[in-house]
């Protein structure tokens, strides 16, 4: 079958080595007029260079506050198929594995109630069922929640769906279980997730090691990152085989394949606090000066790993730049054990977002809202005791708000008592 | 059993949240969760991961759209089936991974995922994506889907993996570079600590809809979301408006998120700005921000070929001049950024110099610089 649109702009991205969207999309729009028509108002923008979405509007399922989002089209007159063209998130099972079986339900119901197109996956970690009509949005729900055992995730001022990097499933260096941690979180704030009563968004991502494969220090409001309080595992045999060009450096990241490994150079020159030393025979790791910052455990796998003390470091406030500009995480809980029920971590939780739901301005970020009333204020809030490892150096203005608490005698002054001893 | 519109409450099912995720494990994994000992690039895309128990795990990254129909996924899920017994997973990148508990079944899967083609020529699974190479471009929804872009996404993606494809396939690189797009400032992609992020933004202020302002926007939340408190209420022809005070805006759009009657989207203002050097990860040196490094470019559908030779360029001078191990960032922290203009010839404007909030904090307070 003919396409409805010209679309010689877009047949330019047919080209290269790289996967096409667009013949991706083309295949299918043969037999879905939606997909023909977003090809059309594609194309559109690629002569206009414009985009031609409009505002969202207000839709949603019922008893729902977020995981759809509205789009329409400002050219229907054009391309009558998008008038319409909502979008539902689909919180996605913690680190992304599935069954076939899953997928092609999921394939089923979007092919018949949607477009057929999909993001896998947004952002933030859920399936994206990407553009479908207003009457469809409660079919669509209902079928997932009754068919196919899922449900919306989060959008607008709502918790967001949790994500995280694959940790204990398939990689040897997560600290803590990921999977368990978001899966946890996102079944307890499941009416935060769905229901908005926040400011504005509030994300957790949570990494298994500091490699942080989620992004979760610059992503996330809440940011867990696995780490480890002991010392690295060494296998000092190890160690010497990859001296000898035995082992392939940094699990052959460079296609080098087994190769001598200089030590000295690529490992203790590079470590951040110089904290190993390489004798030619044995290596010795200074734990006391370790940062944990993963470089000679990424270089050496085979030889070195996280100690057996593992838990997590709780950094909160990150963020892109709207509004008051970009803002990476910062230290609040330097470690904190991660284990079920998380009991502690949820009472730290709920003073958090109590602060925050109470403070907090309309559309205003934790880490903005921290940046305007200070990290102390924040710290008082969650009950935390200032620690050196919450920054990178002390201040240095002398600009102290001082607490009239912790002035002997407040800040009432016996003006009259003054001037006894001092003449005006 | 179907939805009632008569009865929307009937039956229904809510805050269920997602699926659990373990009875999407493969048996290898769900027998080995936790007992990973030591990983392996066995070659560009193929890893192994190998258990205290002596058992593997063989893995096959191929590159995915993020921007996927349901064809494409029934045909991920056909591969999966014949070759991984009906288990697959993503990544975080939007990459797709096909795993075996034996290398045996290895070759052939690989063999399956690079004879598939689209019609119009493109791989439809390139093998890659690890190590010191580039991987899968984040990226957000572009003029595909969103109501706020400067840019397209997908497009833009394609034609820069197009040119940096033989890094993907590839580990030449002195360490990983992570490239993330985003359409406009909202940064919906957190581009911004990104080895090299491509950023859509506008340089034309809102126009206002006066006869609009009222019917659409609350006033009040539309001043409220200028970050420079550039907008003020007014009154045109006895209708309540705004007014911006065009010198203060730097165009971040969110007085657009509020208020639909203030468009900025301009096919001549809008267009793609280039940063590097920021990180996530915390090996060597710490996370950091993304930098600028181009402040404009124009939109060029459909290639977009000015945007492609500026990143072909910055990511070929990081190969030549940077050592084993540095990243973009750290590259550039050792050699300077006076030498970074140099060697990548790009040109040093007055928009590299910060003069928004804290701007001083960038500016150089040493005698210590390069000739």
């Amino acid at each position: 079958m003919a396409l409805k649109h010209k679309t010689p702009l877009l047949d330019e991205l047919e080209k290269g080595p790289w996967p096409s969207f667009v013949s991706d999309i083309k295949q299918i729009a043969e037999r879905k007029p939606m997909c023909d028509d977003l090809l059309g108002v594609m194309e559109q923008s690629y002569v206009d260079k414009e985009g031609h979405w409009k505002h969202g509007g207000i839709v949603g399922v019922l008893g729902y506050g977020g995981g759809v989002i509205g789009r329409y089209c400002d050219r229907p007159d054009l391309f009558p198929n998008v008038a319409h063209f909502h979008t539902m998130r689909v919180n996605q099972p913690s680190s992304k594995f599935y069954n076939t079986d899953i997928l092609r339900r999921i394939c089923e119901l979007w092919e018949r109630r949607g477009s057929g197109l999909t993001n896998m996956h947004g952002s933030t970690g859920d399936i994206i069922l990407l553009g479908t009509t207003t009457d469809e949005l409660e079919q669509v729900f209902y079928e997932l929640t009754h068919n196919l055992d899922m449900d919306l995730g989060g959008s607008g001022s709502n918790l967001r769906t949790p994500s995280c990097c694959l940790g204990k499933a398939r990689c040897e260096w997560s600290c803590i279980d990921t999977q368990a941690i978001t899966t946890d979180l996102t079944n307890e704030y499941q009416d935060e997730l769905h229901r908005p009563a926040f400011p504005y968004k509030f994300k957790f991502k949570t990494s298994g090691c500091p490699n942080d494969c989620v992004a979760a220090i610059a992503r996330a409001d809440c940011s867990i990152i696995g780490t480890w309080r002991d010392q690295i595992r060494i296998d000092q045999e190890a160690v010497k085989a990859y001296a000898a060009g035995e082992l392939a450096p940094n699990g052959n990241a460079h296609g080098t394949g087994p190769a001598v490994l200089d030590i000295q150079k690529e490992v203790c020159d590079l470590c951040p606090t110089r904290c190993i030393d390489w004798d030619g025979k044995n290596l010795k790791i200074w734990d006391e000066n370790c940062t944990r910052c993963m470089h000679c455990i990424n270089v050496m796998p085979r030889a070195l790993r996280p100690g057996t003390d593992t838990g997590a470091t709780i950094l909160c406030g990150a963020k892109a730049p709207i509004l008051e500009g970009a803002q990476l995480s910062s230290v609040i809980i330097p470690f904190i054990k991660m284990e079920e029920p998380y009991e502690e971590f949820k009472d730290f939780v709920d003073k958090m977002w109590d602060w925050w739901m109470e403070n907090g301005k309309n559309r205003e970020r934790l880490g903005e809202q921290i940046q305007r009333m200070g990290l102390r204020e924040f710290l008082k809030a969650v009950e935390l005791e200032p620690d050196p490892r919450m920054i990178n150096t002390p201040r240095y203005n002398p600009y102290i708000f001082y607490d009239p608490a912790d002035v002997p005698g407040g800040w009432e002054i016996d003006a009259k008592a003054y001037r006894e001893k001092h003449q005006a | 059993m179907a939805f009632d519109p008569n009865e929307p409450m009937k039956d229904r099912i809510t805050d269920i949240g997602p699926p659990h995720y373990e009875q999407f494990f493969p048996p290898v994994i769900k027998e080995n969760y936790g007992k990973w000992k030591y990983h392996e690039i066995l070659e560009p895309g193929v890893l192994v991961h190998v258990s205290e128990t002596g058992a593997e795990v063989y893995t096959v990254r191929v590159g995915g759209c993020r921007l996927m129909s349901v064809d494409i996924i029934r045909e991920i899920c056909e591969l999966a089936d014949k070759h991984c017994d009906g288990y697959v997973r993503w990544t975080t990148r939007n990459n797709v991974e096909f795993m075996v508990d034996d290398k045996a079944k290895l070759q052939p899967m690989i063999d399956d995922l690079r004879s598939r083609k689209f019609d119009g020529g493109s791989n439809k699974f390139p093998i890659g994506g690890t190590g010191a190479g580039i991987t899968n471009i984040v990226h957000t929804q572009g003029w595909l889907h969103c109501h706020t872009p400067a840019i397209d996404a997908s497009g833009i993606v394609k034609s820069v993996l197009d040119e940096l494809y033989d890094d993907f396939v590839g580990m030449r690189l002195p360490a990983q570079v992570r490239i993330a797009l985003a359409c406009c400032l909202n940064m919906c992609g957190a581009v911004h600590c990104s080895d090299i992020a491509i950023l859509g933004v506008h340089r034309k202020p809102p126009f206002i809809e006066h006869d609009r302002v009222s019917k659409v926007c609350e006033i009040p939340l539309a001043i409220a979301a200028c970050p420079t408190a550039a907008i003020k209420p007014t009154k045109v022809d006895d209708m309540k408006s705004l007014a911006v005070k065009n010198e203060r805006c730097m165009f971040c759009g969110n007085c657009y998120t509020m208020c639909p009657a203030m468009p900025l989207a301009n096919a001549e203002g809008d267009g793609i700005a280039l940063w590097v050097g920021g990180k996530v990860s915390n090996a060597r040196s710490v996370p950091a921000f993304s930098k600028l490094a181009v402040p404009y470019i124009p939109n060029e559908p459909p290639r977009w070929p000015t945007t492609v030779q500026t990143i072909k360029k910055i990511v070929e001078v990081y190969a030549s001049d940077a050592n084993r191990y540095e990243r973009v960032g750290e590259w550039i922290d050792r050699i300077g950024w006076e030498r970074f203009f140099e060697k990548t010839e790009l040109e040093f404007r007055h928009e590299h110099i910060d003069d928004y909030r804290l701007a001083m904090t960038t500016w150089r307070t040493t005698t210590q610089f390069k000739w």
